[in-house]
């Protein structure tokens, strides 16, 4: 069964812990701003909101991609990036409707969410619980509030 | 391994900026952030240098654990000679803006001089600039923080900026960053105003890496898990550190009225509970808490005002919520001026972020105003109409809001307790240390806090040293000459490490000397670091023997050595501390009048 990562700002308190685990885990250094997750802050700090991939069962950004450089992982469900295929076109970029696929200047490649190969770090980073990896049927319904319960 | 290696060094004279590399033997010496920090500017100035004039020096620094995976890691330090109190400033502060001046690529910035106009700092990686500030003087932080991301078209720019206070010379102005966290005290606003420089944006894709990161991840997350289970760090999150006005309440060590009382009868209305508490329309003062960079306690208050108070019942743009109360702020606002109008005390909180003033610095000069208009020395003629008594909610929204603005008596406000109280002939009232204003601790109930306080180096804190357990065992001044130097020296090596110190009560020594000796090269032990934090207090020392401070200022104010406790449990004390500065001096390896001995100098490298 197909698993993603689901968000409640609610319990989000804008730590950034999932930023620095992401990047540790895809570069291994600490560096929030090639995190694949990021967390928005609005209302002087009222808010705080967790983002990223949410891997669309028809992903725009797979669709556009002239290489057909991204391809859906079967057993994660996730969408990954083949860099070997990628030209850095940054179609994908300009397709995804939620701003969570990013050309990184360094690689020439974009860079997006793999869910870490089936063990998120972001997930184990968050100290509130505000990142939870579940299936992606529940995903976005109210079992998504009760995960935690 | 987690230093970039490189400082910043802008001069506003003359509008160099210039890239240099870090002293790893200073790094080595001295950990980081307050320790680093006081070094290059030991090196950089003469001690003796007009605060507000060109020779003086500031500098933003980050510690070796700034940025990384450790929790709590966002924190930076803000050093520079104080305006308040003519000694060493070193003010640190969390939210966004330390991590990324890291990320940018920089360890430390130092800035000398004074630019001729106004100006603010944009640093973006590499790319370093200086920018006129013509149309943000005069703004207040939150209108700045958002100016500079609009005109640099950069959401993701972090800014630290001074308010109006800062540019009008308030002696107590902070720099503020991301909104509503300051580097809060002894004036490291108001030196930045004098410079002319209005803020400091950055922006970093740079990324940090540490010396042995496997073993760097699998110790953090295992600091985490004890933060996690920590009781009393949960309660932070929970109540945030505002859960200290009722201990102090019931101690008698919270300071009221001027500190002429040590228990207020209204605490209970601006405590944490009161926070938390549903009022019978369904209004919480707080809405939610919020962390600092890499914070996995997330203390932080983000409350509201009820919109029919009168603070901003006309006022639309104050309908949202900020930054709520600290135990400093609800003590400042609180106990120390008579109010029990949590209302009001979060409105006069906003007001300190939005104009950039210390809120302890301010509450305690309002306090001893207030005392000065009830005994008829300061008339309603001077203070614009307003009857500054105490318990006067309304005196305490509209004076922050004028000094913050530095209008009518605001101006006289932004003196500071001690310059305000000798210009009305009663220096005596001035509940100052150097003449910095005390936090919310009574040193009659709290002897050790009152050798910190007295021996502080930037004057009143609360936060250079803990002698709370002690404090709360033995009320009398015996044996606290000890635990309050080792907390001193300990509270340095914290506040150099680059992680914050509300930590501290999960985690020891060993747990620190742990985290940094798997983030940075070399073997770090609780020993070295414990004498770095040794060097690095006698380091401050010499700085302020050479600023023309003298053992005469190392004492606290007549009321809490002459004027016994009204009540509570140290009722009829004072504090002892002829008896324990000596026994302080002589552990410290200081002469009788409080000067390191070459021997004491010599030992740490410093001779």
């Amino acid at each position: 069964m197909a698993r993603s990562l689901a968000m409640e700002p609610d319990k989000c308190t804008g730590c950034l812990q999932c930023e620095i685990a992401c990047s540790f885990e895809h570069e291994g250094v600490f560096n929030p701003a090639r995190s694949r997750i990021r967390v928005f802050e609005f209302q002087h700090g009222r808010l705080a909101v967790p983002y990223t991939c949410t891997q669309c069962e028809a992903a725009w950004c797979q669709k556009v991609c002239p290489t057909g450089a991204i391809v859906l992982d079967d057993q994660l469900g996730a969408k990954l990036v083949r860099t070997e295929a990628c030209v850095g076109c940054k179609a994908c970029a300009i397709a995804c409707p939620y701003g969570t696929i990013e050309y990184n200047p360094l690689s020439g490649k974009v860079d997006k969410c793999d869910l870490c190969g089936g063990d998120p770090q972001c997930v184990a980073a968050c100290p509130t619980g505000a990142i939870a990896y579940m299936e992606t049927s529940l995903s976005g319904t109210t079992a998504n509030t009760t995960a935690e319960a | 391994m987690s230093w970039q290696r490189q400082i910043l060094r802008v001069n506003l004279t003359d509008s160099t900026i210039r890239a240099e590399p870090l002293n790893m033997q200073w790094a080595s010496d001295y950990i980081g952030e307050r320790g680093l920090g006081t070094k290059y500017l030991w090196e950089n100035m003469d001690p003796e240098a007009e605060p507000m004039g060109p020779d003086n020096v500031l500098i933003f620094a980050t510690g070796p654990l700034t940025g990384t995976s450790a929790s709590t890691s966002g924190r930076y330090a803000v050093l520079t000679k104080s305006p308040l109190t003519g000694a060493i400033a070193c003010s640190n502060s969390g939210g966004k803006f330390g991590a990324e001046l890291k990320y940018a690529g920089y360890d430390l910035l130092l800035v000398e001089g004074r630019a001729e106009e106004p100006v603010y700092l944009r640093i973006e990686d590499g790319d370093v600039s200086l920018h006129p500030a013509k149309k943000i003087w005069g703004k207040t932080v939150w209108e700045t923080e958002e100016w500079i991301r609009q005109e640099h078209n950069n959401p993701m720019l972090k800014v630290a900026t001074i308010g109006i206070a800062g540019e009008r010379g308030v002696r107590y102005a902070a720099v503020v960053n991301d909104l509503h966290r300051a580097a809060g005290r002894s004036g490291v606003g108001a030196v930045m105003g004098s410079k002319n420089l209005k803020a400091v944006a950055a922006r970093g894709t740079c990324g940090v890496s540490v010396d042995d990161p496997k073993r760097f991840m699998e110790v953090t997350s295992r600091m985490k898990d004890m933060l996690a289970g920590d009781r009393g760090t949960r309660g932070l999150t929970k109540y945030g550190t505002n859960a200290m006005m009722d201990t102090m309440q019931e101690f008698g060590g919270l300071p009221t009225r001027n500190f002429k009382e040590v228990q207020f009868e209204g605490y209970d209305k601006v405590d944490a509970r009161a926070m938390l508490a549903i009022g019978a329309d369904g209004h919480r003062n707080l809405v939610t808490n919020t962390a600092c960079f890499g914070c996995t306690i997330a203390c932080g208050r983000i409350s509201h005002i009820h919109k029919d108070h009168f603070t901003i019942v006309n006022r639309k743009e104050y309908w949202h919520a900020s930054g709520g109360l600290e135990y400093e702020t609800a003590y400042a606002f609180g106990p120390v001026v008579g109010i029990d109008d949590i209302d009001a005390c979060t409105f006069a909180g906003y007001l300190m972020n939005e104009h950039g003033i210390d809120p302890i610095s301010f509450g305690v000069t309002l306090a001893a105003a207030m005392e000065l208009f009830e005994m008829g020395v300061i008339s309603t003629e001077e203070t614009d109409g307003i009857e500054l008594k105490f318990g006067n909610a309304q005196a305490l929204t509209v004076m922050a809001e004028k000094t913050g603005k530095q209008e009518g008596f605001g101006e006289v406000l932004g003196l500071g307790s001690r310059r305000m109280c000798e210009k009305y002939g009663y220096p005596e009232l001035s509940m100052t240390v150097k003449g910095q204003e005390f936090a919310g601790y009574d040193s009659r109930a709290l002897q050790g806090m009152g050798l910190g306080y007295a021996t502080g180096n930037r004057g009143a804190c609360h936060l250079k040293h803990d002698t709370f357990e002690v404090d709360m065992e033995d009320q009398t001044g015996s044996g606290k000459a000890e635990p309050c130097k080792a907390s001193q020296d300990w509270q340095a090596v914290v506040d150099s490490s680059g992680l914050c110190m509300f930590t501290m009560g999960a985690w020891g020594p060993e747990e620190f000397a742990e985290q940094l000796d798997a983030d940075s090269e070399g073997d770090w032990t609780v020993d070295r670091m414990t004498e770095s934090g040794e060097r690095i207090w006698n380091l401050e020392r010499m700085f302020n023997m050479a600023a023309g401070l003298t053992s005469a200022d190392d004492t606290l104010p007549q009321r809490l050595l002459k004027d016994p406790a009204p009540s509570g449990t140290a009722k009829g004390r004072v504090n002892e501390l002829d008896l324990m500065l000596p026994e302080y001096y002589r552990l410290r390896g200081w002469t009788d009048d409080g000067q390191p001995t070459t021997e004491t100098l010599k030992r740490l490298g410093l001779g």
